[in-house]
């Protein structure tokens, strides 16, 4: 059984994320119960997914310290959503700050380097994903969630191999947007691969 | 049979195709919205879709439908239920045809709605059954079993999921479409049709009758299921069931566990529950419904169970339920030690992340509205009176601009209250467009027929942004996407008398400004009508780009209007930067820059 939590800001598509997921573990034969955040919280509010694998899950929803997995988008969502990493949980998180209308008004930017210094002290097993590097390689910050999907995928924390998260690609994107997001797997697989060679 | 990975919405528009329906009205509202978007993405040749202007004419639309003998079945979120009260409170006493299920989604928590109204209790003050799913495979099948209880009682039937239903998703068995019947058509039956307080009379005692015999078929219903022994028991409903469940998993203790699914209270299933029992827990969200129908079998039946949950402090009255709030009051009922680490970090130890409350977009046409208002203004004093949608969020600083927000259409009447209060106050109502069909045009009316003295902006972004996109009568489209007449806004207030009447480019701050000003001095009934696309439908163009040499970092731009795109610069000198990833290039802070710092941006031709 795994428990997943994919957590960002509104608009950076962490419910496309959930989505493939589901369905690459659907396809892979697995039970799956999860939850979204839709509505009023998707205008650049914090947006978290549950995704639940495997068989006898009742509830959509995880409980505290219940995750294995944390899929963050942003740090500063990555640390909110830390009280559900259960204690031996990986994180994936990308290191690009989405800047809070709240802080700005109260003057500057949040501290993200606080955010991921916390993280590294916090998470042993968490992978941190260049932001700047990411989006030059993945044409822009539209395919990042499946960036990260490669990351996990070929990381071994999921339930499912990158060719398996390819075929749920195909069969859910529209072809006209294919090209972009497989090399955004692609991307993410080979920075899994660095992260294993270190 | 086919397993798919569906949201509850999509499960209950599924299970409604299944059943046959045949034609399925709403009015958007979450967590309700994706049903009908469902339905409707289906091209079923043989089902009607439409987007209703609301969701009175929707259930109506709907009860005439189902009175024509069709399977029909209309969506909403729990607070649309109050705006078609008055059609289906007379429905239920005259009855339908073929079948009406009325779906209605309630927000516990609220997440995104402005009650934590219970459609059970609705259903129990319009004498209608309710079923009520846990889970989206359940709902899948529970569509089908309210057409045929609708069918078998010729009465309209509520299907009442919650968020974590609406929004929650699972692997989903399809099952094969049962057998579609022909719609037997309208028959005009004497005084049938027809709502008198004679037949109402008569009605409404066949209603109880129908009640007192459901309470006993309910009993037999598979959703409601009765398990477990012992002398303790738990009671549950909806999501709230599934967190029992998994409180349960680990623990061996001895207890009985009812599940009720549905309205009228399955009664004798109640009775067997009760039989033995010292102590009951009710876990449920929103009202306590379970809870009472349980306290008042014990007090007709003579019982002695002590009935807890939220009458007795030991369940929340307000808000969602919790997987871990739900296990912590289990283990406490069965008197079991409670787990300790319920992952709060520990104090003073993890840095706070910033506040994220749910902002305008970058490039959203409402701010540009918003700060012209605000800016032509100035100190003048002045109420603005908002209304539902995603302008609501004009509210938040640095704007400021929603001092109001009640219920669909509220604003545009509650200004003019405030103005005969308040006659010497400048009395603004903004609405969106979906919401100006809605209910924004009886305001209106009223409005200009009473002599109002209010100025009001219609904020027309040319969809139902909030919601997810949805067509609505001034877009010329209809659900299904095919063309459909486009009912001028302009022209319309136009039709209604209103003189002072302009047209405003929300994107073109100076002329915007200018039109508000002109309004300032004037009285009567005045009307804006604030122009431009939804950034989510209409990307926009390049984006703008601050010339780091040039800004002074005087912060106008960042203080003024909370654009999520703007940001002070990381490093360096003090200046604001523009995450080109969320601008859309709207322009709007290049045109307050006191010094030009601003470039780029522009939208396309």
């Amino acid at each position: 059984m795994l428990n997943l939590i994919i957590t960002g800001v509104g608009g950076q598509g962490t419910v496309l994320l959930s989505r493939l997921i589901g369905q690459a573990a659907l396809d892979k034969g697995f039970d799956i119960r999860g939850s979204e955040t839709i509505g009023m919280a998707q205008r650049g509010g914090s947006v978290v997914s549950h995704v639940r694998i495997g068989a006898d899950i009742h509830a959509p929803l995880i409980p505290p310290r219940g995750a294995g997995l944390i899929v963050a988008f942003e740090p500063g969502e990555a640390v909110r959503a830390l009280p559900f990493l259960a204690t031996d949980g990986a994180m994936v998180v990308f290191d690009r700050p989405v800047n809070a209308v709240t802080s700005t008004l109260g003057g500057g930017a949040y501290d993200a380097a606080a955010m991921l210094a916390y993280l590294r002290a916090r998470v042993c097993r968490l992978t941190v994903v260049d932001g700047a590097r990411a989006m030059a390689a993945c044409g822009g910050a539209k395919a990042i969630n499946v960036a990260l999907l490669g990351v996990a995928a070929a990381g071994g924390l999921l339930p499912f191999d990158c060719a398996e998260a390819e075929q749920a690609l195909r069969a859910r994107i529209p072809a006209r947007l294919l090209d972009m997001n497989l090399r955004a797997l692609a991307f993410g697989a080979a920075l899994a691969a660095e992260g294993n060679a270190r | 049979m086919e397993r798919r990975l569906l949201m509850g919405n999509e499960a209950i528009a599924l299970g409604a195709v299944r059943a046959g329906v045949a034609c399925v009205t709403g009015y958007p509202g979450t967590p309700s919205t994706e049903i009908l978007e469902t339905v409707a993405r289906q091209k079923d040749g043989r089902i009607y879709v439409e987007w209703s202007v609301n969701e009175k004419s929707a259930l109506e639309v709907a009860a005439g439908a189902a009175c024509a003998g069709a399977r029909a079945m209309v969506t909403m979120k729990q607070v649309g239920l109050n705006v078609a009260a008055d059609p289906l409170m007379s429905l239920n006493y005259v009855g339908v045809r073929g079948a009406l299920v009325v779906v209605v989604a309630d927000d516990p928590g609220p997440i995104s709605s402005q009650t934590e109204q219970d459609t059970r209790h609705f259903g129990l003050f319009a004498k209608l059954a309710v079923f009520d799913p846990s889970t989206p495979e359940e709902a899948y099948l529970m569509v089908a079993d309210a057409f045929a209880c609708s069918e078998a009682q010729g009465r309209p039937v509520l299907l009442r999921p919650t968020t974590r239903v609406c929004h929650s998703y699972a692997s989903v068995t399809l099952l094969d479409k049962l057998p579609r019947r022909a719609p037997a058509g309208f028959h005009k039956d004497g005084g049938r049709w027809v709502i008198f307080p004679r037949l109402s009379y008569q009605n409404h005692l066949k209603i109880e009758s129908e009640l007192r015999a459901l309470r006993g078929t309910f009993s037999a219903y598979p959703h409601n299921l009765l398990t477990g022994r012992g002398r303790l028991g738990l009671a549950a409903g909806g999501v709230s069931y599934l967190y029992v469940r998994e409180a349960l998993a680990d623990i061996e203790t001895d207890c009985k566990l009812l599940k009720v699914s549905t309205v009228p209270f399955p009664e004798a299933l109640g009775l067997s529950f009760l039989e033995g029992l010292d102590e009951v827990l009710v876990a449920e969200e929103l009202d306590p419904v379970i809870e009472d129908a349980l306290l008042h079998l014990c007090g007709r039946h003579g019982l002695r169970a002590a009935i807890r949950g939220k009458g007795t402090g030991d369940m929340p009255n307000a808000g969602e339920n919790t997987v871990a709030g739900v296990r912590l009051a289990v283990r406490r009922f069965l008197g079991l030690p409670t787990p300790e680490d319920d992952g709060a970090e520990a104090a003073g130890e993890a840095p706070t992340p910033p506040v994220r409350p749910p902002v305008l977009c970058a490039g959203c046409p409402h701010r540009g509205a918003f700060f012209a208002v605000k800016e032509a203004v100035g100190r003048r004093k002045a109420v603005y009176s908002g209304d539902i949608g995603c302008y609501t969020l004009g509210n938040a600083p640095p704007l400021d601009m929603v001092d109001t927000c009640l219920c669909m259409g509220a604003g545009l009447t509650m200004a003019q209250g405030l103005g005969r209060v308040e006659p010497d106050t400048l009395h603004f109502a903004f609405i969106g467009d979906s919401t100006f069909f809605h209910t924004g045009l009886p305001g209106l009316v009223n409005a200009v027929y009473n002599g109002a003295d209010v100025i009001l902006c219609i904020l027309d972004n040319g969809t139902t942004a909030m919601t997810g996109h949805q067509p609505h009568p001034g877009i010329g489209r209809t659900a299904s996407g095919a063309a459909a007449p486009k009912v001028d806004i302009h022209a319309l207030v136009s039709a209604l008398g209103v003189s002072a009447l302009t047209r405003v480019d929300a994107f073109d701050l100076a002329a915007a400004k200018r039109a508000v000003t002109e309004m300032l001095d004037t009285r009567g009934v005045r009307v804006l009508l604030f122009e431009g696309p939804c950034i989510a439908v209409d990307r926009g163009g390049t984006p703008c780009a601050v010339d780091g040499d040039v800004c002074t970092g005087c912060g106008r731009c960042l203080r003024q209007l909370g654009c999520p795109a703007l940001a002070w610069a990381p490093e360096g000198r003090r200046a604001a930067r523009i995450d080109p990833v969320l601008c859309t290039g709207c322009r709007l802070c290049a045109a307050l820059c006191p010094v030009s710092a601003i470039g780029g941006g522009g939208r396309p031709c």
